[in-house]
């Protein structure tokens, strides 16, 4: 690809195999009494988090540290700069204290694809959550979740029928998601009230109902995402029980799903709320599991970006382009 | 935003790849065949059995060259078993920045562990010795075997570090501009070494970046 992971759109369907693959084999390291790989000594991955965060901060945190990599956490909470001017500062911090990565979770949309794009940084810029964006590594470890317990840890996901339910509207990992997906071949189903679904859903690479029930007895995942009460400043359903009642996964409509199909949450829950609590807790639920493979996922990241003197993603001509149109389009 | 030059999508410092026209073989099937049942006889001879013997392929053709040898090794000691397993050294490379990540192979340690093993490492050619390097440095990552042993099918010289082969299938002089080629039913259709010159252009010659 790019130096960059900003979308998972930048993603073609070899690199996302590659991603997937090279997580696969270092997915045994966790196994291991030395959990620790020498590839990337010597450089320098700094934690920038605009938001706040527990697993996907310690997440990345966990996966440069394996792969022997410096890390410095960034914890830029409370900064009352405005974006545009921080960020710049920032980055020239960054670049100063020679960054070879940057991990970037932002409250605004695009704030990774501006420090990536700007020139202030010589290194590469991974997008670790933005606004109502993007979420690309969480994709990818939902990926390869589905793989592992859908299609045994091989290939893509073509055919594979997958159901996200929920906060659409706010969720980045929402449309990291459908957009993977639909490059590894999966068939996505979003289902939300209409309120949580946002404009030019229709053009996403999916189908959408408005109605949970239908798609559960074909799917072969459901991902329930969190309702973002902290991103609801209006009224998007009357009552959190009418919510809960019309797109929660309960017991009942968990039956409803076929026998190998698994139920998928990226977290934190709101248990009651999007999803019961014996869900969750059921052994369908990947939920921990989701959370053991996404670092093995943010080092096979890591690694493919910093490895080697520069990123295997794919070749520089396909993909060097089209993110400007989709990542403005969604501010 | 994209690194700038160097797309040719060529990996590795050291081209490899070998011109067609120059091929020579210089071992085929039966000359394999015969040095890995020596290799595995002279194994047996200085371990005195294969009680804990552990033989751990280099991928790729390492790790087919190990199975054999782990099935001659299962007949010469009448039927013990012999575990075999892979292990990849990518991450641990010297030369890692000189190109592109590379992709990874599969690492699989044989569920008995390496710990107090006699660990025989296999691979088809022992050239710089950079791989065996690497393959020490992950070996200590896993495990502490009680020794290590390294069985290679040829030795082609020009070692850069002090590290030599303790099992030989053949001793094969070559120049630098030469380049040796393990070919194996396994990954090739057919078994064969092949020796000639380096393919003129390494960056118009295909990927697979071997020895």
């Amino acid at each position: 690809m790019k130096r960059h992971l900003i979308s998972a759109a930048d993603l073609t369907r070899d690199d996302a195999i590659l991603i997937l693959d090279t997580a696969e084999e270092l997915a045994h390291i966790a196994e291991r009494p030395i959990k620790k790989l020498p590839t990337l000594r010597g450089r320098t991955v700094v934690n920038l988090f605009f938001e706040d965060s527990t697993r996907t901060r310690i997440s990345f945190e966990a996966a440069a540290k394996r792969l022997s990599a410096d890390v410095i956490n960034f914890s830029a909470k409370g900064s009352s700069v405005s974006k545009g001017e921080s960020l710049k500062d920032t980055a020239l911090t960054l670049q100063a204290m020679g960054a070879d990565a940057v991990v970037i979770r932002h409250h605004a949309s695009g704030a990774p694809h501006r420090l990536a794009g700007s020139g202030w940084l010589r290194g590469s810029v991974v997008n670790a959550g933005d606004g109502t964006h993007e979420h690309p590594t969480q994709a990818l470890l939902d990926a390869f979740t589905m793989r592992r317990r859908l299609a045994g840890g091989r290939g893509d996901l073509e055919g594979r029928r997958i159901t996200l339910v929920g906060d659409v509207l706010h969720s980045r990992v929402a449309r990291s998601n459908v957009l993977l997906l639909a490059t590894l071949g999966a068939e996505v189903t979003l289902v939300a009230p209409p309120t949580l679904l946002p404009i030019g859903v229709e053009s996403w690479p999916c189908t959408v109902s408005y109605d949970l029930d239908a798609p559960l007895p074909k799917s072969d995942a459901v991902m329930m995402l969190r309702v973002q009460r902290e991103r609801m400043n209006a009224a998007f359903f009357p009552t959190e029980r009418e919510y809960s009642r019309r797109y929660g996964l309960d017991l009942r409509r968990m039956a409803m799903l076929p026998e190998h199909a698994i139920v998928m949450h990226p977290g934190p829950m709101n248990r009651g709320m999007e999803i019961a609590a014996e869900v969750a807790d059921s052994t369908r639920s990947t939920i921990v599991e989701q959370v053991t493979n996404g670092v093995s996922v943010r080092m096979a990241v890591l690694y493919l970006l910093l490895g080697g003197n520069e990123p295997a993603l794919s070749a520089p001509s396909t993909a060097s382009t089209p993110s400007t149109g989709t990542e403005e389009s969604t501010k | 935003m994209t690194a700038p030059g160097n797309t040719g999508g060529t990996s590795a410092a050291r081209p490899k790849d070998l011109d067609p026209a120059t091929a020579r073989p210089v071992l085929d099937s039966s000359d394999i065949n015969r040095a890995l049942t020596r290799i595995a006889h002279e194994i047996v001879e200085r371990a005195k059995g294969a009680d804990d013997v552990v033989l751990l392929g280099i991928p790729t053709r390492g790790v087919a060259l190990a199975r054999r040898l782990g099935e001659r090794l299962a007949s010469i000691e009448d039927g013990a078993k012999v575990p075999v397993g892979a292990l990849d050294i990518t991450m641990y490379r010297d030369d890692l920045r000189l190109g592109p990540a590379r992709a990874l192979e599969r690492t699989e340690i044989p569920a008995e562990g390496i710990d107090g093993k006699l660990v025989v490492l296999v691979d088809d050619v022992l050239f710089s010795g950079r791989t065996i390097r690497a393959a020490l440095d992950a070996l200590n990552d896993i495990g502490r075997p009680r020794a290590v042993q390294l069985a290679v099918l040829v030795d082609r010289g020009h070692r850069e570090l002090p590290i030599r082969a303790d099992y030989v299938g053949k001793n094969l002089p070559t120049s630098l501009r030469e380049t040796v080629k393990v070919h194996l039913a396994e990954y090739d259709g057919r078994d064969a070494v092949l020796l000639g010159t380096r393919a003129a252009d390494p960056a118009a010659a295909p990927t697979d970046a071997e020895k």
